[in-house]
């Protein structure tokens, strides 16, 4: 299948190789193999491919990994630019999907989701 | 401490546990569920679409059998289950308000506490003689594993993305093999989530057509139903095919189109849409009224397909929110002084030229 990578360098992933205990709990979550093992530390392998879906920060032990987590939704940010809370449901990704429509945004973990 | 109800309709007797009557489900769907699916996938009473959280057994489990943890919408609740025929299983439903697991885990109520909560109140380490929970990997924006180790005691395993997956999983001892744990966009995927992103333009669209039919009939020097079924229908089907382009052409071909961003994309598609239309109307060209009026379309077209094909992002897999913030900065603007311009040149050319 084709690739499909968007768009090039700007996501908020970081990386503190110094404090990566190299327990691998990121590599696990990661829906997108973003992050690599080697030599008992992981770095950082596919930038582009990261939806900054936050799963790898909130499981690493300790805070090596990073990134501002959020849903890359036009909607959302439209919604949120506009000041009202979200009508549309952006969030997809799972396939028996489709239960968010006209749910509340909520905050929670620093998320600007949408549903 | 509290067990879900047994006089929930998919509920088939109980398993007694120390805790009390756990509600025994199967792995068959029954036409109940199906149907309650159906109605769900379209939008039908979709927001009560829940079952009772706590704790179900799959079968007949025992001590030793999995525990597999997912979200009280009874979509993935019937997933779940239906990939599981033949096993014996407790499942641990989780109150996320009847929302999915990915989008829950992004809200945080498919979350840490939520899942420690659960294991408390149903007793679970009573009830199991290990501590392994098996959660869906796309839980992992919300749950901390490590976290949930620390407060509980329970060792939290991430399955594979896709429930389908699970047996191969279980049988592999708790390993999920790459493919497994890679979120994929593959075409039929897509094409699923069409028929959403189009019902809600629809809508608009329904506003919109007739008001562009009755100005195609009210300029030009022709009269009305003449003016109106030349220029009013060319405006309905240019405006659809706008709609078709960015809604449902640009999510289907998304790996061929050109560039990373989804304008870009649902400009390149709204750009052939606007050549194809253009080839239609090769007559028109002899006047200068003609001429701005295709000119309009080569804007609103593609400014339309643009826009559609950037909202798709939310649809996406793959997507970040820092992405489509960038991604917005230049496009918005773009696309409504297109879409803009476009408007006035046809009005232009309906009423001026
Ligand atoms: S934020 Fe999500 S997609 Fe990005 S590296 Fe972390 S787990 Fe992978
Ligand atoms: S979760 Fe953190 S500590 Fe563990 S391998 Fe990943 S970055 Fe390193």
């Amino acid at each position: 299948m084709e690739k499909l990578i968007y768009l090039r360098d700007v996501v908020t992933l970081a990386l503190d190789r110094k404090k990566c205990i190299g327990c691998g709990l990121c590599l696990v979550v990661c829906p997108h193999e973003v992050l690599i093992m080697n030599n008992g530390h992981v770095s950082i392998e596919n930038r582009d491919l990261c939806m900054e879906c936050g799963a790898c920060a909130l499981n690493c032990p300790t805070e090596a990994v990073t990134v501002r987590a959020g849903v890359g939704c036009a909607a959302a940010v439209i919604n949120s630019a506009l000041g009202r809370n979200a009508s549309s449901c952006c969030c997809v990704i799972e396939p028996d999907a489709g239960a968010c429509n006209g749910v509340r945004e909520a905050k929670i973990s620093g998320r600007t989701g949408c549903c | 401490m509290s067990l879900p109800g047994l006089d929930q309709p998919f509920v088939k007797g109980s398993v007694q546990t120390r805790m009390g009557p756990v509600p025994r489900i199967s792995s068959t769907l029954v036409r109940a569920d199906r149907w309650g699916s159906i109605k769900a996938r379209w939008g039908v009473g979709r927001m009560r679409y829940t079952i009772e959280p706590g704790l179900y057994a799959l079968e007949n489990p025992d001590e030793k059998s999995p525990v597999l943890v997912t979200a009280n919408y009874k979509m993935s609740f019937d997933r779940l289950r239906e990939a599981l025929p033949g096993r014996n299983a407790w499942i641990l439903v989780l109150d996320t308000n009847g929302i999915n697991v990915w989008c829950a885990a992004g809200k945080g109520t498919f979350g840490t506490e939520e899942l420690v909560r659960h294991i408390e109140s149903s007793g679970l380490e009573h009830t199991v003689a290990h501590r392994k929970l098996i959660l869906p990997q796309l839980s992992g924006p919300g749950v901390a594993a490590f976290k949930v180790k620390k407060l509980s005691g329970f060792d939290v395993i991430y399955g594979p993305i896709e429930a389908k997956d699970l047996p191969s999983f279980l049988d592999a001892g708790l390993k999920a093999t790459p493919e497994m744990r890679r979120k994929t966009f593959t075409i039929k995927e897509r094409t699923v989530l069409v028929p959403v992103e189009l019902v809600g333009t629809l809508k608009w669209a329904l506003i919109i057509l007739p008001v562009f039919f009755f100005l195609g009939g009210l300029g030009g020097p022709a009269g009305f139903w003449s003016g109106a079924l030349n220029h009013g229908l060319l405006a309905m089907v240019a405006l659809l095919s706008a709609v078709a382009a960015g809604a449902v052409l640009t999510p289907i071909f998304l790996p061929w189109l050109p560039g990373r961003a989804f304008s870009l994309k649902g400009l390149a598609m709204g750009l052939i849409t606007a050549i194809i239309l253009t080839a239609f109307r090769a007559g028109n060209f002899s006047d200068l009224a003609g001429r701005i009026e295709i000119l309009a379309w080569f804007l609103i077209i593609p400014a339309i397909a643009a826009y559609l094909a950037m909202n798709f992002t939310g649809a996406s897999t793959y997507t970040s929110l820092s992405g489509v913030k960038k991604e917005m900065k230049w496009a918005v603007p773009l696309e409504i002084a297109a879409g803009t311009a476009g408007l006035l040149l046809w009005l232009g050319s309906r009423f001026v030229t």
